[in-house]
């Protein structure tokens, strides 16, 4: 396992694929928190703007639209990531992963 | 005999306890199959590895939606109208964080639960414990809250008393976990996930059907009939300070992402893929039942509040505001819609608390036992020390449940989730992005967010007034997540800083590996046949 940790560790497309993952991850956690915190702080510091309603002949208020919405945003991001992840990264971590091992057995060989 | 909510509606009753009947048989029709399959450890705290995203996305939501959030955030709702709906917003924005920051790399560290990520490269023993108590303390506040929660509405539905309803529910879910294991609790909590969402869309139908089919007609009664009028669809009945509202926003979303039972489904299924799958499916499910809960919640307002046939002599609703929900289901729906939801309800109540108890015996068997007491007990043993664990942990919330009849059953809920985010959330967290995190840091910031959490929970308005009788609260906030998350983080940081010993350097070194395992699934349970 030591070796093969080693040659994952020399393989730059190990260190591309682990940037390019940590990115998406950090920018779509910190689009919901934003989203998420934007609501909690509403409710806090600016509660009159979400007690408006929609439009000139509906109950719905700001408030009830931006809870649901946030709500909507946070399963459509999850939606993202799964796709993006399951699209591109599952491969190239298959290929890096290969690579290491085939190099490894090769070693074993000699 | 205390009179049942729905006395008198023999209808009601007879469907309700047809369908609970039927449930509870099926359910032992599952353990029974499920224990001749469960031979290993695998097999009882993981299911084998066998389990679909798509089947553990069902689990995953079926352990989220618990009673208490089902009845709970519609009570809230009831009661202080928008601000209620914060639980539902916030028990949702938890999970995306959990599948970017966490999901993958948990399922490539660990084995059977979340302390065995956490002490890959730290102090096996000492890292066991703190991982242990955090599991174990979060655990006992959940399983008393949905066991109080369950006698109550058990008293109130089919008129059991309530130590008999405590004790039923507490036999039936050790019976579960002890013969059946995690494939039995998974497909309960499957079948109960289902049940509930088809049982909430009904209600949800039935409400927007008595508006004339408008979205919006639904908020418009709910006006009408609330005491304060359009008010109710409005920020602050519940909350008034902001430090409260971020304080406890805090705590939904970072709780949800420590919450011991959840973090141990990440197990159930074969690898990182399934494991992130499993997120989405949840998050879905959970997400589509929060949104209806915004009707379901205002649907109380609407068709409940003030309706003399839902309350009592003194004008209060029959069976306490957790009631709402089901008497919606009453006045949408009918009897027959009524005894549905009822049942449903308690299904649901049996299912999470199966969880937690399997959570907790895994805690107790294979974190304390066989990793710190016993190291390399055999298999076999360390199996029958969970069932004992689960018989254990049955007798103790029994017990508690019936001490603490009269607790305030969404407080003690969140008080779990409080300890989730101020203990679980950094201890996991830094140890799989912070290189610097040493073992004698993870106990400083561990020991210190449980004591923040603990202390300012018994000093503030809820315990030091309100239970102790004490004139004015020594901490301000009855939230204290904030605070007791950045003493965790900030003890936990501190510590490992300060830490200049040879085992931190170590730990330090062994970084690496266990970055390149958490990313690549190289070397991780159940991933050997690579």
């Amino acid at each position: 396992m030591r070796h093969l940790y080693d040659r994952i560790d020399r393989d730059p497309r190990f260190h591309a694929l682990a940037k390019a993952r940590g990115r998406l991850g950090w920018t779509l956690s910190g689009l919901v928190l934003l989203a998420y915190y934007g609501f909690v702080f509403a409710i806090a510091f600016a509660p009159g703007w979400l007690a408006r309603p929609l439009g000139p002949d509906t109950a719905v208020t700001v408030g009830i639209a931006a809870g649901l919405g946030v709500i909507g945003l946070s399963v459509a991001l999850t939606g993202v990531y799964v796709w993006r992840a399951n699209r591109i990264f599952d491969r190239l971590n298959a290929d890096i992963v290969d690579a290491a091992t085939r190099k490894a057995g090769a070693f074993d060989a000699d | 005999m205390p009179t049942s909510a729905v006395a008198g509606d023999v209808g009601a009753s007879a469907v309700a306890i047809t369908l609970f009947l039927a449930f509870v048989g099926a359910t032992l029709a599952i353990t029974w199959w499920a224990a001749r399959r469960t031979h290993t450890t695998k097999d009882f705290y993981a299911a084998g590895g066998n389990i679909t995203g798509f089947q553990n996305g069902l689990a995953i939501a079926g352990d989220f939606m618990s009673a208490a959030s089902f009845l709970g955030a519609s009570a809230l709702v009831y009661s202080f109208g928008f601000d209620g709906l914060i639980y539902a917003v916030g028990g949702l924005c938890g999970w995306p964080i959990v599948l970017f920051l966490l999901a993958e790399r948990l399922k490539n560290l660990g084995k059977y639960t979340f302390a065995d990520a956490v002490s890959l490269r730290l102090a096996a023993v000492p890292i066991r414990c703190l991982a242990a108590s955090g599991s174990l303390v979060a655990v006992v506040l959940y399983l008393i809250a949905q066991m109080v929660g369950a006698g109550k509405l058990v008293e109130v539905l089919f008129g059991l008393d309530y130590a008999i309803a405590v004790c039923g529910v507490g036999g039936l879910m050790v019976f579960y976990v002890c013969f059946g294991g995690m494939i039995a609790t998974t497909w309960v909590q499957i079948i109960k996930a289902a049940l509930l969402l088809s049982g909430a869309t009904i209600v949800t139908i039935c409400v927007i059907a008595q508006t004339g089919w408008s979205f919006g007609g639904v908020f418009a009664t709910a006006a009408e009939h609330h005491p304060t009028g359009i008010a109710a669809l409005a920020p602050g009945g519940m909350l008034q300070d902001p430090v409260s509202v971020v304080s406890l926003g805090t705590a939904l979303v970072f709780g949800t992402a420590g919450l011991p039972h959840i973090l141990m489904r990440f197990f159930t299924v074969p690898d990182a893929r399934e494991a992130r799958r499993s997120v989405f499916y949840a998050s879905a499910f959970i997400g589509y039942f929060y949104a209806l809960t915004f009707i379901i919640g205002f649907g109380t307002i609407a068709f409940v509040a003030g309706r003399p046939a839902f309350l009592d002599a003194e004008g209060a609703l029959r069976g306490g505001t957790n009631m709402a929900a089901i008497h919606l289901a009453h006045a949408a729906g009918g009897e027959l819609l009524l005894g549905f939801m009822s049942a449903v309800c308690f299904a649901t109540i049996l299912a999470v608390v199966s969880g937690l108890t399997l959570s907790g015996a895994s805690a107790i068997s294979h974190d304390l036992y066989s990793n710190v007491f016993k190291r390399g007990a055999d298999e076999a043993r360390v199996v029958v020390i969970s069932r004992y664990s689960a018989i254990g942990l049955g007798i103790v919330s029994i017990g508690l449940s019936l001490l603490f009849e009269e607790q305030n059953v969404a407080y003690m809920v969140l008080l779990a989730f409080t300890v989730g985010a101020s203990v679980n959330f950094p201890l996991l967290f830094l140890v799989m992005y912070w290189r610097g995190l040493t073992t004698t840091g993870a106990l400083a910031g561990g020991v210190l967010g449980l004591v923040t959490a603990v202390g300012c929970i018994v000093l503030g308005p809820t315990v030091w007034v309100e239970v102790l009788d004490n004139e004015h609260p020594v901490f301000p906030y009855k939230y204290p997540a904030i605070f007791a998350m950045a003493a965790s983080f900030a003890g936990s940081i501190l510590g490992s800083l300060l830490d200049r010993s040879a085992r931190a350097a170590r730990e330090r070194a062994a970084f690496t590996d266990q970055y390149i395992r958490s990313q690549t699934g190289v070397g991780s349970e159940g991933a050997s046949g690579h």
